[in-house]
């Protein structure tokens, strides 16, 4: 007696159209194409640093141009919804168990928010944005 | 217990994340405000190069631009299986050259600093 496998047919290029928590899903794979290219941009920026005050200052002012402050949109709400998602994953990837009891993820998740913004801050404060 | 590569390109994967999630927000604000016209203070040359100089500010720099971008490539490695791309060697290769030679680079623009 043979046995047909299973064979679910997925569609290797469509399947994250079937169901909105896959479309989620995919949404928070391609921000690593905007970080992934500001990485790139931050290399670029130390090469020209590396370069001297002239350089320095010719790569300032490349960053002001339509296509760069469109750029920047991109890669902030890239930014912000990876640190969103990271932050509300911690609490399934790093459950906190004190005696009998869990923390509430909500509180794992929380402290990581409340971290961030103090770093951020401190970070913007340091370089003089206010 | 069997071994296995994959802790290598795990560990900065998740590092890498947590850098990009706590950092790099704040810094593309930093940046954008530049792109604005509004370039915040601590950007200018004399600063930048300071901070870059520092050992701090290098180990700084250099943790964060090459965790993001191996983290960015492993990450860009699954997006492009997801969206159907079944050469995953030929991927996962380009993408990792890629991010070891970004972080070389920065590793060498740093020391020139």
């Amino acid at each position: 007696m043979s046995r047909n496998p299973l064979v679910r047919e997925v569609p290797p290029t469509s399947w994250f159209f079937r169901h909105p928590r896959y479309m989620r899903y995919m949404a928070r794979e391609i921000t690593c194409i905007f970080i992934g290219a500001y990485c790139v941009l931050l290399v670029v920026g130390l090469q020209r640093l590396a370069a001297g005050p002239a350089a320095w200052e010719g790569f300032l002012l490349g960053l002001r141009s339509a296509d760069s402050i469109v750029f920047h949109l991109l890669a902030l709400v890239a930014a912000f919804y990876h640190a969103a998602t990271w932050f509300n994953a911690t609490q399934k990837a790093m459950p906190l168990q004190i005696g009998e009891d869990f923390v509430p993820g909500n509180l794992i998740s929380g402290a990581h928010y409340a971290v961030w913004v103090v770093l951020s801050l401190v970070v913007l404060f340091l370089a003089g944005v206010f | 217990m069997a071994k296995s590569h994959k802790p290598v390109v795990w560990f900065p994967f998740a590092a890498g994340g947590t850098v990009i999630a706590f950092c790099i927000p704040v810094i593309v604000v930093l940046t954008f405000l530049a792109a604005l016209g509004h370039v915040p203070a601590g950007l200018s040359y004399e600063k930048m190069h300071a901070f870059a100089a520092s050992g701090l500010g290098k180990l700084i720099i250099f943790g964060v631009v090459s965790l993001s971008l191996w983290s960015s490539a492993h990450r860009l490695r699954c997006t492009c299986y997801d969206f159907g791309l079944r050469a995953d060697t030929l991927a996962a290769t380009i993408l990792y050259v890629a991010a070891i030679t970004g972080s070389l680079a920065a590793a060498v623009f740093l020391l020139r600093i």
